[in-house]
């Protein structure tokens, strides 16, 4: 039983990791109801961006590493936003959607030619040691990273529910058409939309980073978090983090005591199969908003 | 006045043009001939580490031979890459674009190997797969446009299983009690789940039965960027004694950090090849100090041969990767590819005079390879290369498996360099190779 209960919690915190990106996505879908096939490719900006900050071309100090790396995300939002979207405004979302991943080839490609092509380090000097509770063995930096999603979600949550840009944000969402009219810059809704996506995308980079090293394959923690959207739905930050959870344990369960009897490696296809099923029943997702369109 | 200024420079223009067309015409007096080279690299994607390490690492030796002078001062090399990101359609477009003109090619990627032997076949041109792609192409008298020398997966895997009885306490000499060591061992195959982690799961298994220990597969889905599940299975449920790391690319580095999470040491888990490179380890942290892996090559710069490059190529400014890259893991790799074509081309211009080169002509010098170990001592690649000596029936090569440990900031070698299990493996690669044949009909070559 204790071997389930292990396996049981690192799922969970390993979809918490899961959820990280996740946000990102939901994020830029709530305000501009634009699906970023780009977050993937944020994340590995942003982690090539801090060590190249660290290490690689300057030896910064990792607070004003990770405040130079927001810095160069803000100004890959504005310009997406400027560049890419504001030609698109108005324009069937299948168009924003195709035009992210233009944008997700452009940071790829910029990044590795910056940055190179490398996997590269990024140590926090957080001990990457497991601590025994109740004879479970526990990753201390799995437990790090799970504190700082949770204060990342509440902080979400706070900014969009309290705060006067965050309900901006959320009448954007609700319809750009309507927003504009009653004074609300598109744009600029925009704007700080992809800023903060872009932070999450640092904090996801950073974790996902550190577990990885830097390198090109960060890009597809992007499908780790696709069943996770579909589990909890497009626009919900608190789905986005029970949806992970969700995955993390599923997938983690399902390799270790289903995989082995169908042959193993299982555990890439047994969230879609999770997604699956939660689409048949509620096709918003768990948490997704139901829209009714009439005819 | 004018009109003699005018004569003046159409003189001048004449005298100009006379020069630069008798110039242009003693270059293409002077032009050698090229020995073409397609290179499939990948620069970009998941593994552009391993991809740009190799291809630059064989662009760097053919542009030494280049700076002397050409292959025996006669020949020059000429290559061209094109971009696979190790995806196999794209490996096999690349190859349809420089069919015509080369004579072998190296796919660097076991799917794509598998996807080129029916082709390279039917278009006489030679496929390298040193030390990848499918073992049973060992046997020429099947496939006889695949090289897979010096050594192949399955080979390894018999010297890697020696090595985990040697550190068990076995005395490496006296194979009839090798299984005393090995009975009851726990020996976890972590396979990144593509033809390439698939490939020694045959012979694994076949030395489970032979020598009594206890083999379990944990394949992990590409691109293998969490094993958290295989990990727990591995150090909790099957309590391994061992890991084989058979990875690619980041899936390599995840399993150093799982197991520092889980308490797992560091020293039980063996690296393929494939996981053995600076990149594989490095971003790992600490979690990789103590982690060892085989090779079939030196590691660093401290090679005459590496000195000269270092010199006539980068010195002039000529290199084709990054000058701290040059001596890591991929970039020998690729270097080594480069002299091993570079000596079957020298081997077949003794026999087919000094010309460029077919894809026969080619494989000739391939079947007759011998590098020997004064041959590797004038090369100036001692320590670098081992000896190898290819027949028309054995495309392997008759290579060792040497082991390295990383010591937190390089690869150190341990020194220890173990000869597989020759004949039991080549018994295998025998069967499976009929079995091949049989399927797709191919009747066994019975001579050179």
């Amino acid at each position: 039983m204790t071997f389930f209960f292990e396996v049981l919690v690192t799922g969970l915190m390993v979809g918490i990791m899961y959820s990280l990106v996740a946000l990102g996505f939901v994020l830029i879908f709530k305000a501009s109801e634009v699906f970023n096939m780009a977050q993937g490719a944020m994340s590995l900006f942003a982690g090539l961006a801090l060590v190249g900050f660290l290490d690689q071309y300057l030896q910064l100090p990792l607070w004003l590493a990770l405040l130079c790396t927001v810095a160069v995300m803000t100004i890959w939002a504005y310009a997406i936003v400027f560049i890419v979207l504001k030609p698109l405004v108005a324009r069937p979302p299948l168009m924003l959607f195709m035009a992210t991943f233009g944008v997700a080839y452009l940071m790829e490609g910029i990044g590795q030619s910056i940055y190179g092509t490398q996997a590269k380090g990024l140590n926090l000097g957080i001990p990457d040691t497991p601590i025994v509770i109740g004879g479970i063995f526990m990753s201390t930096f799995d437990l790090f990273f799970t504190g700082v999603a949770a204060i990342l979600v509440i902080g979400l949550v706070w900014f969009f529910q309290k705060t006067r840009t965050g309900r901006a944000l959320r009448a954007v969402s609700d319809d750009h058409e309507a927003a504009l009219s009653v004074g609300i810059p598109l744009l600029k809704a925009w704007t700080i939309t992809w800023i903060v996506a872009g932070v999450v995308a640092t904090v996801a980079g950073v974790a996902w980073g550190t577990r990885l090293g830097v390198q090109f394959s960060l890009t597809y923690i992007a499908l780790k978090s696709l069943p996770v959207l579909i589990i909890g739905g497009l626009d919900s930050i608190p789905g986005a983090i029970i949806a992970g959870l969700i995955v993390g344990a599923g997938e983690n369960l399902g390799e270790v005591f289903i995989g082995p009897y169908v042959g193993g490696g299982i555990q890439t296809f047994f969230p879609y199969l999770l997604a699956l099923i939660v689409l048949y029943f509620r096709p918003y997702g768990l948490f997704g908003k139901e829209i009714i369109e009439r005819v | 006045m004018a009109r003699k200024l005018l004569s003046g420079i159409v003189a001048l223009i004449l005298v100009a043009g006379f020069i630069m067309i008798s110039g242009q015409a003693m270059a293409a007096e002077e032009k050698k001939p090229e020995q073409f080279v397609g290179i499939l690299a990948y620069r970009t994607g998941p593994f552009a580490a391993g991809g740009s390490g190799f291809s630059s690492g064989m662009e760097d030796f053919m542009a030494l031979i280049n700076a002397r002078g050409g292959i025996n001062g006669k020949i020059m090399y000429k290559w061209e890459e094109c971009e696979t990101a190790y995806n196999t359609a794209r490996g096999v477009e690349c190859y349809n674009r420089f069919k015509d003109k080369m004579a072998y090619v190296h796919p660097l990627s076991t799917g794509i190997t598998y996807a080129l032997i029916p082709k390279g076949t039917e278009d006489k041109i030679v496929i390298i797969s040193s030390g990848y792609g499918r073992a049973d192409a060992s046997d020429g008298r099947v496939f006889p446009w695949v090289f897979t020398t010096p050594t192949n997966y399955w080979s390894q895997n018999t010297a890697k299983i020696k090595w985990i009885a040697m550190k068990e306490g076995w005395d490496g000499k006296d194979m009839a009690n090798i299984g005393k060591y090995l009975k009851g061992l726990k020996i976890a195959n972590l396979h990144i789940d593509v033809p390439y982690g698939q490939e020694t799961k045959p012979i694994l298994d076949s030395m489970s039965e032979k020598f009594g220990f206890k083999v379990r597969h944990f394949p992990v889905p590409w691109p293998g960027i969490d094993q958290k599940a295989q990990w727990l299975d591995i150090a909790r449920r099957y309590k391994a004694d061992w890991v084989i790391n058979r990875n690619w690319g980041v899936s390599c580095t995840i399993p150093l950090k799982e197991a520092a999470r889980l308490g797992f040491p560091r020293e039980k888990i063996l690296g393929v090849w494939w996981c053995g490179a600076e990149e594989d380890a490095m971003p790992a942290g600490p979690a990789a100090k103590g982690y060892y892996s085989t090779n079939f090559h030196g590691v660093g710069r401290d090679f005459p041969i590496i000195q000269e490059v270092v010199d006539k190529v980068y010195g002039a400014m000529k290199g084709n990767i990054a000058f701290t890259r040059v001596g890591t893991v991929y970039y020998n790799r690729g270097f080594i590819a480069g002299i091993l074509n570079h000596e079957a081309i020298l081997t077949a211009q003794k026999k087919f005079g000094i010309k460029v080169l077919t894809g026969e002509e080619f494989r000739w010098g391939m079947e007759n390879l011998n590098v020997t170990v004064e041959r590797i001592k004038e090369i100036g690649a001692e320590g670098l290369m081992q000896p190898m000596h290819n027949t028309w029936q054995d495309h392997e090569g008759g290579g060792v498996v040497f082991y390295q440990q990383w010591d937190g900031e390089k690869w150190v070698s341990t020194g220890e360099v173990i000869t597989p299990m020759r004949e039991y493996v080549r018994g295998l690669i025998e069967k499976s190779a009929a079995k091949y044949a049989k399927e797709k009909g191919i009747k066994l070559r019975t001579g050179p």
